[in-house]
C-alpha cells in the first residue's frame, strides 16, 4: 500500500484576460513509507502548487490523489485537515514560527489540534522533541533570539511532534548558511529515518536534493525522474570554475 | 549541532477518543494564548468594551435607583399599592355628608374584618401657630401613626410618630423645615414646643423635622388624628370630612374595594353614595406607566454606548485578523479545521469581552453602590434598592453579546483565509 500516490495530476488557474495558465502538468508520483524524495526545480516551476497538493492545501484541476490508497476527493474538507494534522508535518522555508511564543509553545502548536492523550501531554511530548532536536536548554526562547539554524529545528520539532507519516520540507534550507543548512538536512534525515516517516524535500539546491533517494526535477509543469549525481557533478564543477582565477581551468 | 538521540519517534495512535472536549478546551486555550500574548492590544481594544458594559450596566443601575425614587415620591403623595381610600359618604338626593361617627366606626370594622395591617384616616386643615412674632396659620394635616409607612414619609430630623404619641397630653407634631426654622431651628433633643391656639389653645411639641424641599416655602405640619381631636372645637369636628386609607396587597385591591364600599355601604343605610377607590400610582392600569418615560431614556442612552462600543471592538478585530492571516494560514497547516479556526477567533473575541464586561460591571457597582452618586441621583430615598441583578446579567450579557457579534466577522474573514496564500502573506 502507498502512502501517497498522484495520478496524472494536473493545476491550472484562470488569468484575468480569460486565458488558463497550466501549472502542473500531469504528474504522476508515488511515496512509499520511509522514502526520501527530492524535487528540484527553478522558480515559477510550480514547486510550491505540488507541495500544497502533496500536503492536501490545494485540489487539483484534474487527476487523483490517493491516500492510503483512499481517493482524497472522497474526503470531506474537515476530514482532508484531520488527517493532514495527523498524517503530514509541514517544514517551511521562512520558518513560520509563530511570534510572541517561545519554542516550547511553537513546538506545542500542532498538539492543540490533536485528541486524547496527545492534546493533554503536548508539552512534555513537545519539550521530549526540542530535547531530541538539541534544543532542549531554549525551550524558553523566543523565536526572535534563535538563530536560523536553530529556529528551523524548532519547525522540524513542530513538524514531529504528532509523529506524521509524510514530512513536506519547502525549501528547509533556503535561509540557512550552508553549514547551518547542512546540519539541519542531517537532522531532518535521521528523525525522518528513525520515525519511518516519507520526506519529500523540495528544493533548488543540488546539494540538499542529493540526500534523498530518489530524485526529481519540475520544470514548466512537468515532473520527470533525474539523475542527481549528474546535477551534482555539474554544480560542483561550475563551483569550481567560480573558485578559480582567471585563465585556469579545472 | 547537537547529537540527536538514537529513539523511536513517538507515534500518534490513529485514533482517539474524546476529540469533541479537547477540540473545545484546545480552542479555548487557543484563545487565551492569543489573548496572553497580544495582552496590550487586547487590553487597548477591550477598555471600549468595558467602559461600554459599565455605562451600560451604571444606566441602568442608576436608572433602578432613579425610578425607586420616582416611586417613592408618587407613594409619598398618593400611598403605596395598593391603597384604597374610603371618601365620606353622602346622600345623592340630600347632598348630605354622612356622620363620621359611623363612617369611622365602619372603618375600624373594616379593618378589623379584612385584617387590614395598615390603616387610617386623614384630614386637612389650617392650624394657628403661636410664633415668637407672632402668628401664622400652618397648613395641617391630622394623620394616623400608620400613614408614616403607607406614605413612606421621611424625616430629615428626629422622628416620625409612634404609638405613645397618642398617649401624650402635649401633642407631637411633625412640621416642615421652614416651620422649623421660623422656630429658630432649635436642637430636637431640646424638645422644642410651639403653642397650637384654638378653643383651647395647646402646647405642642416637635418631634421631627421633614427634609428640605426645593421651592417650598410653605408652613406645614402632621398632627396625630387623635391630638387633633382634643384641639379642635365641636364645630370643626363635626365639620371634618375625614378620609380613610387601606393599604392592601394589590392582588386583592379589586376584590377589597368592593367589599369595603358594600360594608360601608350598608353602615351607612340607605340611599347614601359610598365610593372606594384605589389611588396609588400604579391604579392607572392601562394608562402610562409613570416610569417608562425615563426607562425608556436610559435604555435609549445605554443601547447607543454599547453599539459605540462594539463598532470600536469590530474595527480593531478585524484590523487583527487582517494581521494574523499568516498565523492562521499555518495553523491550518497543522490541521486546524475550518470550523475550529472559526471558533477559536470567536472564542478570543468572547472571551475577552467577557472578561472587560466582568471588569465594567465591577466597576459599575462600585460606582452605583457609591453613598455619594446615589444621593446626587436620588437624595433621601427610604427603601435603596439593592444592585439589580438584572443590570450585572445586562452586563455580562450585552459584553457576550458584543463579543460573538464583534467576533463574527473577523471569523468569517479568518475562515475564507487560503490556506497557501496565508502562508506566503
Amino acid at each position: 500500500m502507498s502512502l501517497l500516490t498522484l495520478e496524472a495530476v494536473t493545476r491550472s488557474v484562470a488569468l484575468p484576460d480569460g486565458a488558463r495558465l497550466d501549472i502542473l502538468k500531469g504528474i504522476d508520483l508515488t511515496v512509499e513509507v520511509g522514502d526520501h524524495v527530492s524535487i528540484v526545480g527553478r522558480s515559477g516551476s510550480g514547486k510550491s502548487t505540488l507541495l500544497n497538493i502533496l500536503g492536501l492545501l490545494d485540489s487539483p484541476t484534474s487527476g487523483r490523489i490517493l491516500v492510503d490508497d483512499e481517493p482524497v476527493e472522497r474526503f470531506s474538507s474537515r476530514q482532508r485537515d484531520r488527517k493532514r494534522g495527523r498524517d503530514i508535518g509541514f517544514i517551511f522555508q521562512q520558518f513560520n514560527l509563530l511570534p510572541g511564543r517561545t519554542a516550547l509553545e511553537n513546538a506545542m502548536t500542532p498538539l492543540l489540534y490533536a485528541s486524547g492523550r496527545q492534546f493533554f501531554s503536548r508539552a512534555s511530548i513537545a519539550a521530549e522533541m526540542l530535547e531530541r532536536v538539541g534544543l532542549g536548554h531554549r525551550m524558553s526562547s523566543m523565536p526572535d533570539k534563535l538563530s536560523g539554524g536553530e529556529q528551523q529545528r524548532v519547525a522540524i520539532a513542530r513538524a514531529l511532534v504528532r509523529g506524521p507519516r509524510l514530512i513536506l520540507a519547502d525549501e528547509p534550507t533556503g535561509a540557512l548558511d550552508i553549514e547551518t543548512g547542512a546540519s539541519v538536512m542531517e537532522l531532518l534525515d535521521d528523525v525522518a529515518e528513525q520515525s519511518g516517516a516519507a520526506l519529500i524535500t523540495i528544493t533548488h539546491d543540488a546539494n540538499v536534493a542529493a540526500l534523498a533517494r530518489r530524485h526529481f526535477r519540475l520544470d514548466r509543469g512537468v515532473l520527470a525522474p533525474v539523475d542527481v549525481n549528474r546535477a551534482l557533478a555539474m554544480s560542483e564543477s561550475a563551483d569550481r570554475a567560480l573558485a578559480l582565477p582567471s585563465g585556469e581551468s579545472a | 549541532m547537537t547529537e540527536l538521540e538514537k529513539t523511536p519517534v513517538r507515534r500518534a495512535p490513529r485514533r482517539e477518543r474524546g476529540g469533541w472536549a479537547s477540540g473545545f478546551l484546545g480552542a479555548v486555550v487557543e484563545a487565551w494564548d492569543e489573548l496572553r500574548i497580544h495582552k496590550t492590544r487586547v487590553l487597548l481594544s477591550l477598555i471600549g468594551v468595558g467602559v461600554a458594559v459599565c455605562a451600560l450596566t451604571s444606566v441602568v443601575g442608576i436608572g433602578a435607583i432613579a425610578q425607586q425614587a420616582q416611586i417613592e415620591q408618587l407613594e409619598r403623595g398618593s400611598g403605596r399599592p395598593a391603597t384604597l381610600v374610603l371618601s365620606p359618604p353622602y346622600n345623592p338626593e340630600t347632598g348630605q355628608q354622612g356622620d363620621p361617627a359611623i363612617m369611622a366606626e365602619a372603618a375600624a370594622t373594616v379593618v378589623e374584618r379584612y385584617a387590614i395591617g395598615y390603616a387610617g384616616s386623614t384630614q386637612w386643615m389650617q392650624l394657628s401657630a403661636q410664633f415668637r412674632d407672632g402668628v401664622s396659620l400652618v397648613d395641617a394635616q391630622a394623620v394616623d401613626v400608620d400613614y408614616g409607612v403607607m406614605h413612606r414619609v421621611q424625616v430629615g430630623q428626629g422622628r416620625w410618630f409612634v404609638d405613645r404619641d397618642e398617649l401624650r397630653l402635649a401633642p407631637a407634631i411633625v412640621v416642615s423645615d421652614q416651620f422649623w426654622q421660623r422656630l429658630g431651628s432649635p436642637d430636637l433633643r431640646t424638645h422644642p414646643t410651639i403653642q397650637l391656639l384654638g378653643e383651647d389653645p395647646v402646647t405642642a411639641v416637635v418631634v421631627g423635622v421633614l427634609p428640605v424641599q426645593p421651592f417650598d416655602l410653605s408652613l406645614r405640619a402632621y398632627i396625630l388624628n387623635s391630638a387633633y381631636a382634643s384641639l379642635a372645637t365641636p364645630e370643626q369636628i363635626a365639620q371634618a370630612w375625614p378620609q380613610y386609607e387601606f393599604w392592601v396587597p394589590p392582588d386583592m385591591a379589586t376584590e377589597l374595594t368592593d367589599l369595603i364600599r358594600r360594608d360601608v355601604a350598608a353602615a351607612c343605610g340607605e340611599g347614601w353614595q359610598v365610593d372606594v377607590n384605589r389611588q396609588d400610582y400604579l391604579a392607572w392600569e392601562g394608562g402610562e406607566d409613570p416610569t417608562a418615560s425615563i426607562r425608556m431614556v436610559l435604555a435609549g442612552i445605554a443601547v447607543l454606548i454599547l453599539i459605540l462600543g462594539a463598532l470600536g471592538l469590530v474595527n480593531i478585530s478585524l484590523v487583527t485578523v487582517r494581521q494574523r492571516i499568516r498565523e492562521i494560514g499555518i495553523r491550518r497547516s497543522f490541521g486546524a479545521t475550518a470550523p475550529r479556526v472559526f471558533f477559536a477567533v470567536m472564542m478570543e473575541s468572547v472571551v475577552a469581552t467577557v472578561v472587560a464586561g466582568v471588569a465594567g460591571v465591577v466597576v459599575a457597582v462600585a460606582i452605583v453602590q457609591n453613598p455619594v452618586v446615589r444621593d446626587f441621583v436620588a437624595f433621601g430615598l427610604t427603601d435603596v434598592p439593592p444592585f439589580p441583578v438584572e443590570a450585572a446579567l445586562l452586563g455580562l450579557g450585552a459584553a457576550t453579546a458584543v463579543g460573538a457579534l464583534a467576533g463574527l466577522l473577523p471569523a468569517l474573514v479568518a475562515v475564507r483565509v487560503k490556506v497557501i496564500d496565508a502562508i506566503r502573506y
